[in-house]
């Protein structure tokens, strides 16, 4: 007798519907056999940025939304032992369970055990000159900023290890991605770090569902080619995993979207580079021989994942100051609108370089396919547009200077008045940036700790 | 005007890493991937995508879904780390692959 765990899946990154995660708990609660639900909140940048915000407040740096994904569903879990996994502890997994046990005894939920996963981050355990000296992955040749956040990717282990110890909520900072799954399939299954094949499976479980709504139809639909009805309400998916390696991708019950063949495919390959080799700290995943095959309405069956051993170093990501990105955007619409549009480019260009900017700038006219184009422009130059239409100038600066890159958003301000004929809708920001590169880390020198605290003692 | 486009016969998707960007490129008719793998060369993809920079591109097949998978490199203009484009994350470019003409005597 096979025995089957079903993962739903309630956020594919932090900006996600928080409504979501309503369905996915309904449908899981009608269902026999463990049940969990995960959370995927973090992404590179989001890391650091929460990074920064913690050395501003010690008690700040989880996922922003945390609580609104949690408020609609914790009750419901809590009651039908749904538990849950999540990564929104990002730079403070400490400060994520306090506000989880906050909301856990206002609910009546006293008794609600929270496990918090830490040791991802490498700050204080490296020294920044050790930590900059790693093996190089890809990103940065040198950072010029400052480190702000060194996060090295942990596996399902740990995770495996607070639900093991009976945590309800497993909040943990950095994880690859995939062992939200991983982690409920090792302690729901036993299996270990040698179970090449098993964990294989959980992997790619764990791959297909992590975006939330990319294996249900979203970032796939396209209108009279890949139609998707009810987007407006699409379903986020459910895994089944079961123990002899058997894997279905569904979504929620009763809602919009869809699973079939191609949405399952593409997201099978969804940030994939060598598909016979995706590195995760749990195994090596193959997906070479992978077949997909319909069963029933919404229902997609994968098999043929299998696992090799794990990499020797561990993924870290770096991240460092990256100075200011400034942008600016005005309209120029009707009668000979593009060519206003590039006088608008060639006045900008006059005055940076009589400003003497050191940095190079970049400029689009919107409407000729400058989102496909590289910052030389080459597209459109090569392009015959027309002269009448819709048109929107975009200029964009990289630059360590807050006040550099504020004379540059100043310079696209200024057109109004003193540039061509109706320009309109002038939009303008300077953000503050971070910079990542990926290195290689030992796995000796990462020590994954597990704490589990009930909601009352977590104050 | 009119010619063929990949788009007729395939969908895609794209995801990013770095500077380096994935293009997975799916048939619609699975009898089309044999055909699909002769006309959409590596040679072809780096082409399309010079305008951006791209230095090299690696073809994966995947007989079995069927699929082609493509890893462009420094396609991104830095990527989310340092690209001035709007879509650092090069989300948008599968439908740039996917406007390519299948006649490659005619041009867009």
């Amino acid at each position: 007798m096979t025995k089957t765990i079903h993962i739903g899946c309630g956020a594919g990154f932090a900006g996600d519907r928080t409504d979501a995660a309503v369905p996915v708990v309904a449908d899981l609660r009608r269902r026999k056999g463990p049940c969990f639900l995960v959370f995927e909140t973090l992404a590179e940048r989001t890391l650091a940025a929460a990074q920064r915000q913690r050395q501003s407040d010690p008690d700040a740096g989880h996922a922003p939304n945390l609580l609104e994904f949690l408020r609609p569903v914790l009750a419901d879990c809590a009651a039908a032992g749904i538990r849950i996994v999540s990564n929104f502890g990002s730079a403070n997994p400490r400060a994520a369970a306090a506000r989880i046990a906050e909301l856990a005894r206002d609910l009546g939920l006293d008794d609600l055990r929270i496990g918090i996963v830490e040791g991802d981050n490498l700050l204080g355990v490296m020294a920044e000159n050790e930590l900059r000296a790693l093996p190089a992955l890809e990103g940065l040749d040198a950072a010029a900023g400052g480190m702000i956040a060194a996060n090295v990717y942990l596996g399902g282990a740990p995770i495996a290890e607070a639900l093991d110890r009976g945590a309800d909520v497993v909040v943990t900072g950095r994880c690859a991605d995939p062992a939200l799954v991983v982690g409920p399939a090792m302690h729901a299954f036993g299996w270990d770090i040698g179970d090449l094949d098993h964990l294989a499976a959980a992997t790619c479980a764990g791959h297909l569902v992590e975006c939330g709504a990319q294996v249900t139809g979203g970032y796939f639909a396209d209108p009279g080619r890949k139609d998707v009805g009810g987007l407006d309400q699409v379903g986020f998916p459910i895994a089944e995993l079961s123990d002899d390696d058997g894997l279905v991708i569904t979504k929620a019950a009763g809602t919009g979207g869809a699973v079939d063949l191609r949405t399952v495919k593409e997201q099978l390959l969804y940030e994939i580079h060598d598909p016979s080799a995706y590195l995760t700290p749990d195994v090596t995943l193959d997906l070479t021989e992978v077949s997909l095959a319909a069963e029933g309405p919404d229902r997609v069956r994968v098999t043929g994942a299998r696992g090799a051993p794990a990499p020797e170093t561990l993924k870290a990501t770096l991240s460092y100051d990256g100075g200011y990105l400034a942008e600016g955007e005005l309209s120029y619409v009707g009668p000979n609108a593009r060519r206003r549009a590039e006088l608008a480019i060639d006045i900008l260009r006059g005055r940076n370089a009589a400003r003497g900017l050191n940095q190079a700038a970049r400029y689009d006219v919107m409407g000729t396919m400058s989102i496909f184009d590289g910052d030389s422009g080459d597209l459109r130059q090569a392009g015959s547009w027309p002269d009448d239409g819709e048109y929107r100038v975009r200029g964009a600066l990289r630059s360590m200077d807050a006040a550099e890159a504020k004379a540059f958003s100043d310079e696209i301000t200024a057109l109004y008045c003193c540039g061509p004929a109706g320009g309109g809708g002038l939009r303008t920001q300077v953000t503050p940036q971070i910079q990542t590169s990926s290195a290689l880390v030992p796995r000796a020198r990462v020590r994954p700790q597990v704490a589990v605290v009930s909601a009352a003692e977590l104050t | 005007m009119g010619g063929r486009r990949l788009y007729d016969i395939a969908h895609a998707r794209a995801g990013d890493k770095g500077n380096r960007l994935n293009i997975a490129v799916f048939p619609f008719d699975d009898g089309d991937f044999a055909a699909l793998s002769d006309f959409l060369t590596e040679a072809r993809v780096l082409a399309h995508f010079a305008h951006r920079g791209a230095t090299a591109v690696r073809r994966y097949e995947l007989p079995k879904l069927p699929a082609l998978n493509f890893v462009i490199d420094d396609v991104l203009e830095g990527g989310v780390n340092g690209s001035l484009g709007l879509d650092g994350h090069g989300k948008s470019l599968s439908f740039h692959l996917l406007a390519m003409p299948l006649d490659p005597a005619s041009t867009e």
